[in-house]
C-alpha cells in the first residue's frame, strides 16, 4: 500500500477517534451537569418521610441508595456500603430506595416492607442477597425459596406472608419508581450523596465523594 | 471513477456508525435495546472487514459483507416499523431492559437512533449493489 493511501486510512480513523473524544467530553459534562440539575429540581424526593435508613438521622452525609433486591450489583455492592458505613461511623446514614426492575424484585420488595415492621429490615435484606443466586437467578427464578431461608433473618414468617400484599407496599414501590424516574436513576444500584448523583459509577468513587461531602 | 471509492465509502460509513453507536451507550449512557443489540453485531465487524478489504484489494469482499449488511438491514427496517408502530409493540422481542420503542435522540423531529441505524445499513447495502454492478461491467 503506498504512502498517500494510507493517509486515506489513518484520516478517517484519527478524525473518528479524535471526535469521539471531544464529544465525549463535551456531552460528557454536559450529562453530568443535567443529571445535577435534575436531582436539584427534584430533592424533596430524595428522602421521603419513612424511607428505611441506617445511620444517625442527622449525620452529616446522606446516601441515597437506589435498589433491587433481585439485582446482582446491588448485591456485590452491599458489603461496600456496610464498609462505608463502618468507615464514616457517626457521620453517614444510607437511605433506601427500590427501584425494582426484574420479575420477582416486587416480591422480594414486599417481604422486606413486610420485615420491616418487625424491625428486622436489614437482616431480611441480608438473607435476601445472601440467596440471590438461588431465589432471583434470572433464568430460573424460584422466589418461593425465600420462604426456606427467611427464618435465618429472625423473622416471623407466617406475619410476612400475611401482611406483604398491603397495599401500602405497592404505593411505596410506585412512589419510588417515579421518584427515581424524576431524580434520573436508571439503573440499579444508583447513589445520591448529600443531593448530588453519582454521576461515575463505582465503589472507590461512592467512597471519594462520602470522603468529600464528610469533608465539607 | 475507481469501483474501491464505493468500499472507501462503505467502510467510512460503517467506522462512523460503530464510533456513533458507543458514543450513545457509554458516553450518552442510551442503553441499547435488544434489537439495537442485532444490528450492533451486523455492524461493528463491518468497519474491520472493509479497511481489511481496502488494504488487501480485496475484490470479493462483498461475499462477507453483504450478509452483515442484509441482516443488519432487515433488523432495522423491522426496528423502524416497529418504532412507528406499524408492527405493534407485543410482537417485539424485548422482555425487559429497554423497550425498542424508547425515543433517546429527536433530531429535527425525525432522526432517531433505530432511524439513524437503518440510515447506515441502506447506504452500505446501496454503496455494495453499485460496486458490484460497477465490477461486473
Amino acid at each position: 500500500m503506498k504512502k498517500n493511501q494510507l493517509l486515506f486510512v489513518i484520516i478517517p480513523v484519527v478524525l473518528v477517534v479524535a471526535g469521539y473524544f471531544v464529544a465525549s467530553n463535551v456531552m460528557g459534562s454536559k450529562a453530568d451537569q443535567e443529571a445535577k440539575d435534575k436531582v436539584a429540581a427534584n430533592s424533596e424526593r430524595l428522602v421521603p418521610d419513612g424511607a428505611p435508613f441506617k445511620g444517625p438521622i442527622m449525620a452529616k452525609v446522606t446516601v441515597v441508595e437506589f435498589l433491587d433486591p433481585e439485582c446482582e450489583s446491588c448485591r456485590a455492592f452491599a458489603p461496600y456500603v456496610e464498609e462505608m458505613l463502618r468507615r464514616y461511623e457517626g457521620k453517614v446514614k444510607v437511605v433506601i430506595r427500590y427501584l425494582p426492575l426484574h420479575t420477582n424484585s416486587k416480591f422480594a420488595v414486599k417481604i422486606l416492607e413486610a420485615a420491616r415492621k418487625q424491625n428486622k429490615f436489614w437482616e431480611t435484606l441480608d438473607v435476601i442477597f445472601k440467596y440471590q443466586p438461588q431465589w432471583g437467578n434470572h433464568h430460573n427464578p424460584n422466589p418461593e425459596y425465600l420462604w426456606e431461608v427467611l427464618p435465618e433473618a429472625g423473622v416471623d414468617v407466617a406475619r410476612i406472608k400475611e401482611e406483604m400484599n398491603d397495599p401500602e407496599f405497592d404505593k411505596i414501590i410506585e412512589r419510588d419508581t417515579r421518584d427515581a424516574q424524576l431524580l434520573g436513576a436508571k439503573y440499579t444500584p444508583s447513589f445520591f450523596i448529600n443531593g448530588e448523583p453519582l454521576t461515575d459509577f463505582g465503589v472507590q468513587q461512592l467512597y471519594d465523594a462520602v470522603e468529600k461531602a464528610a469533608a465539607n | 471513477m475507481k469501483t474501491t471509492v464505493y468500499l472507501y465509502f462503505c467502510w467510512i460509513v460503517a467506522l462512523v456508525a460503530t464510533a456513533g453507536s458507543l458514543f450513545f451507550s457509554e458516553v450518552m449512557h442510551f442503553y441499547p435495546c435488544v434489537l439495537c443489540w442485532y444490528q450492533r453485531i451486523a455492524m461493528y465487524p463491518l468497519a474491520f472487514i472493509f479497511l481489511a478489504a481496502l488494504l488487501t484489494s480485496d475484490s470479493k469482499v462483498l461475499k462477507y459483507t453483504l450478509p452483515l449488511t442484509i441482516s443488519g438491514w432487515v433488523i432495522a427496517s423491522y426496528h423502524l416499523l416497529l418504532y412507528f408502530e406499524i408492527i405493534p409493540e407485543s410482537a417485539a422481542p424485548c422482555v425487559g431492559g429497554v423497550p425498542c420503542t424508547t425515543t433517546y435522540i429527536q433530531w429535527f423531529g425525525f432522526i432517531t437512533i433505530p432511524m439513524l441505524s437503518f440510515i447506515a445499513f441502506s447506504l452500505l447495502l446501496g454503496a455494495q449493489i453499485r460496486f458490484k454492478q460497477k465490477r461486473s461491467l
